[in-house]
């Protein structure tokens, strides 16, 4: 997240919460935290920082704590930051099968990084993960909210390229996808 | 075997639109249910049907709608369970990105018979582009009149919403999901109370798989003694398999429960043999938490007969010979798979997805994967593979809810098995298999 980055959603966006909210009953607000938490950190750089958990208890007048347990707690939150491309490989059971082990050296190699860790110039991050429950396509990546099955070098090699070239950001607001 | 009650039609163009799903035959057993029967009615064809929660418990699902508790005024809920995440298994993902209206029409009928007015699909939060589907499907039922206030000009009412988790394999547990569901870590409950006496807010839930609730619009349809009549024995009506690994055709498949376990590996059909011309060697027939069978095991029972995919064949013999129909996702390996390095990154995903309330789970998982890691690079010793055993033993039946038994079973059965592949790795102190 850029330090300078208001942490405030946009009108738009609190609407989209406000709408989330909605569909539990009154009193009950805390339910929309897991969703909310996806649009905060799509919207904040990809990740949930201390003052952007902040934030999202307040909009759902909840505790600060409340946020974080559940923020720790799924694999999806990432509480550091991450890169501009968030590249999640599936190497459980089938996609193990499959030759997940192969892509993941592949792209640490590619990259330069290792499992877990970020480049340097801040685009990419390898993230893996357990089972995203695609395994007939396996191997299976997911980047921002797009799978990517029967995955082989040469389509790793592409991805990273398209994302490079055109400067995308895999984290987008899931709600407006 | 060539029943199609989840995925007909799915072929049709547009078969995801209201219109396309209505000309087939949908939102049939809607109009019925709501026009002509009573909720006791529709609880009972569930029951006469034999339907068996499709998740991975084999529950009836008639029985389970019938303990909900009907003494207070407190509102009722019905929880869909669309967290799908257990290695293997992608039946729900197909189902809901094919046939979303089939599960909105599940919905319906099954609040209906529950007497809930709001319901929710809890999806796992990897497939935003699967809620995308279902929100419009939802959009359009409730634009036609099929979901809102006084639903086709009846008294029964429901609001249906989707809702996102968050990457937690433990939410397919159902007192988790409900924690989920209320913005909360996902940690399981202590059971009872059961759900459906306090669930979600603590009022009265019901949580049934996706499969489990796609299934009730042909139920209704078509009746309960029916859908008895397809299938096999208390295995009634048909199952979604989920099949991947070292086959030529990996996928979801229909079939009628019953289907011989060779068949349906062999057959051009279904999965096409194993691929590369290589051989069988295991199958993990129901998901990744249930036992682990050998070749012979898995194509016949250990009296000889052909092993068959439904509930009572895939489980006979018990655990030391049979498995379980699970979530039916199948995992094929051949004959090039280690089984060390196959239970070691199970055992990898048990640890990790274990939510660490209870000690035996939380340290159990963690020393299965460190005992299992050391086998597998050589330095093992014999006495690793009988504590292997012992801690699994130890895990099972020892935690608030079945991830232990999940992250157990694997360990117990591959030991069991493949004794001999452990031991090999601790003799020559290396993996004298090259794959993965």
């Amino acid at each position: 997240m850029n330090v300078e980055q208001k942490i405030i959603f946009s009108e738009q966006t609190l609407a989209i919460v406000s709408k989330i909210v909605s569909h539990y009953p009154e009193g009950k607000q805390k339910s929309a935290l897991l969703p909310v938490l996806h649009i905060a950190q799509a919207e904040f750089g990809g990740w949930l920082s201390v003052p952007v958990m902040d934030y999202v208890a307040s909009i759902l007048n909840i505790l600060p704590i409340e946020v974080y347990e559940v923020a720790t707690f799924y694999s999806m939150y990432n509480t550091k930051p991450v890169g501009n491309c968030v590249i999640e490989i599936c190497r459980t059971g089938p996609c193990w099968l499959c030759g997940a082990e192969e892509i993941i050296s592949h792209l640490e190699s590619k990259l330069k990084i290792k499992a877990g860790e970020t480049t340097a110039d801040g685009k990419f991050t390898i993230k893996l993960v357990e089972c995203l429950a695609d395994c007939g396509n396996a191997p299976v990546i997911q980047v921002g909210w797009d799978y990517h099955g029967n995955m082989t070098k040469e389509k790793a090699d592409e991805l990273i390229i398209d994302f490079d070239k055109n400067n995308k950001v895999s984290h987008k607001n899931p709600y407006e996808i | 075997m060539e029943k199609k009650i989840l995925l007909a039609n799915i072929e049709t163009p547009d078969f995801g639109k209201f219109e396309t799903f209505r000309k087939q035959g949908g939102y049939a057993a809607v109009e019925k249910a709501l026009k002509t029967m009573s909720p006791e009615n529709v609880v009972d064809e569930v029951k006469k049907s034999g339907l068996r929660g499709r998740g991975g418990a084999g529950f009836p699902t008639g029985l389970k709608w019938s303990f909900i508790d009907k003494s207070t005024n407190n509102p009722r809920y019905l929880l869909c369970n669309a967290d799908e995440g257990e290695p293997g298994t992608f039946k729900d993902h197909y189902l809901i990105l094919k046939n979303p209206h089939l599960l909105i029409e599940g919905m319906i009928l099954s609040s209906f018979a529950l007497g809930a007015n709001t319901a929710y699909i809890f999806l796992r939060g990897e497939w935003f582009y699967l809620m995308k589907i279902l929100d419009q499907a939802i959009e359009e039922a409730y634009a036609k009149g099929y979901l809102g206030k006084n639903i086709l000009g009846t008294d029964f009412s429901l609001d249906l919403y989707c809702h996102p988790g968050g990457g937690a394999y433990i939410c397919g547990e159902e007192t988790a999901l409900i924690e989920a569901l209320e913005g909360k870590r996902g940690n399981p409950r202590m059971k009872p109370p059961f759900p459906a006496i306090k669930g979600l807010y603590q009022n009265p839930t019901c949580v049934n798989n996706v499969e489990t609730i796609a299934a009730v619009p042909w139920i209704i349809n078509n009746g309960g003694c029916e859908y008895a009549n397809v299938g096999i024995g208390k295995s009634t009506g048909t199952k979604l398999i989920s099949a991947c690994g070292h086959i030529n055709k990996p996928g979801v498949y229909e079939i009628e429960m019953g289907l011989p376990v060779e068949e349906f590996i062999y057959s051009e059909k279904y999965l096409g043999g194993i691929k590369n011309g290589k051989k069988l060697k295991a199958v993990i027939a129901g998901g990744s938490s249930v036992p682990i069978l050998p070749t012979e095991l898995i194509l016949k029972t250990a009296k000889g007969e052909p092993r068959l995919l439904s509930y009572e064949s895939l489980a006979d013999g018990g655990f030391e010979t049979g498995t379980m129909m699970g979530s039916g996702g199948f995992i094929v390996m051949d004959e090039t798979t280690c089984m060390v390095k196959s239970l070691l990154n199970y055992s990898r995903f048990y640890h990790h997805e274990s939510c660490g309330q209870c000690s035996p789970c939380r340290e159990g998982t963690g020393w299965m994967e460190k005992i299992l890691h050391r086998i597998e690079h050589g330095q093992g010793n014999m006495h690793d593979i009988d504590l292997l055993v012992d801690i699994a033993k130890h895990v099972e039946g020892n935690t608030i809810c079945p991830l232990g038994e999940a992250a157990a079973w694997p360990v117990r059965s591959s030991i069991l098995h493949f004794r001999k592949e452990f031991e090999a790795h601790v003799i020559n102190k290396k993996c004298t298999f090259n794959n993965g």
